[in-house]
């Protein structure tokens, strides 16, 4: 099964703002307007294309991203191996819990059973056993998490490939 | 721990900066606070990196990234921490992992994100973190998304 949205049509400007502001964005007043200077366009136009990009789903979120792990929280990915026939009311069940931040399916050349791969974000530590807990209640499988013991330096910008729309 | 001002800061920011103007003051009417006082605590938990950054998070699909490679290695654990460096130096890795086993059906103790334009390109890179492992590496497989299920991100009761 492969399902996936289009990449979707971007104009120059749209480029230069999902390139230029992954990070950075400032702590001021107007902060809006800084950008929009140094991207060369006006305040008014870059939050009206930031609206189009969040509407046409290019960008998933615009603000700051937390790492929860600074304030006594967790992130853990964690896999399923969902059997075909229950695909659906695994998903809905897993989905369903405001902890599962991001859920793949995934498959691989070699076939691994786990095709269900999600990450769990907890307030606290302690959350990520009782969020495994309650996913296990509610699917009746196993949940294999696997937390990250070491973090490898990377860098973490994505820029737009393929050519702008004139 | 972060205290109540900053937990308030980050439920009614965890799905987005409103996008206004003064966005920061904003926020301020909302919390009955200072706009000084939250822009004194957003800078404050950029510094200790509560907040990675502040900006766009894009949906990988849209920007042309359609394949995205979830590469799973098994490589001797005393020489981790160095293959893993190198494979996070890596320009094409979004992401890299020491994690750990789960015997017997997953060997597999590092993971490197690639990112690619097709499956084909992901399995080129994927090539040459292969070659820079070398012997080091004794099994590996490639788990490709099909399907983004779910991406909202962080989610903390308000």
């Amino acid at each position: 099964m492969r399902e996936r949205p289009p990449a979707a049509e971007l104009d120059a400007v749209d480029r230069r703002i999902v390139d230029a502001l992954q990070g950075g964005f400032p702590v001021c007043e107007r902060p809006y307007a800084a950008a929009a200077e140094s991207l060369g366009i006006a305040e008014e136009e870059l939050l009206a294309r930031l609206q189009s990009l969040l509407d046409r789903k290019v960008l998933t979120r615009f603000g700051p991203m937390f790492q929860i792990e600074r304030m006594g929280g967790a992130f853990v990915l964690a896999a399923l191996a969902v059997p075909e026939a229950d695909w659906a009311r695994v998903n809905d069940a897993v989905n369903a819990f405001p902890e599962v931040a991001h859920n793949y399916r995934r498959e691989s050349d070699l076939n691994t059973p786990f095709n269900m791969w999600f990450v769990l974000a907890t307030e606290t530590r302690e959350g990520i056993a009782e969020a495994v807990r309650k996913i296990e209640a509610a699917t009746g499988l196993v949940v294999h998490p696997f937390p990250k013991l070491k973090e490898y330096f990377v860098e973490m910008k994505l820029a737009v490939r393929g050519e702008a729309l004139s | 721990m972060s205290d109540d001002l900053d937990r308030r800061l980050i439920v009614a920011t965890q799905a987005g900066l409103p996008l206004v103007p003064r966005p920061y003051h904003a926020l301020a009417e909302q919390l009955g606070v200072t706009a000084g006082e939250v822009m004194a605590r957003m800078n404050a938990m950029l510094e200790r990196g509560t907040i990675r950054r502040i900006g766009a998070v894009p949906n990988h699909y849209a920007i042309g990234y359609t394949a995205n490679g979830m590469s799973v290695w098994d490589v001797p654990d005393e020489r981790i921490d160095e293959l893993g460096a190198r494979i996070g130096a890596l320009d094409f890795v979004t992401h890299a992992y020491h994690r750990p086993r789960a015997l017997p059906d997953w060997p597999y103790n590092l993971f490197a994100m690639v990112h690619g334009g097709s499956r084909e390109e992901v399995l080129t890179k994927v090539g040459l973190i292969r070659e820079l492992l070398g012997a080091d590496c004794r099994a590996s497989d490639v788990l490709f998304s099909t399907k983004i299920l779910k991406k909202t991100g962080l989610r903390i009761a308000g």
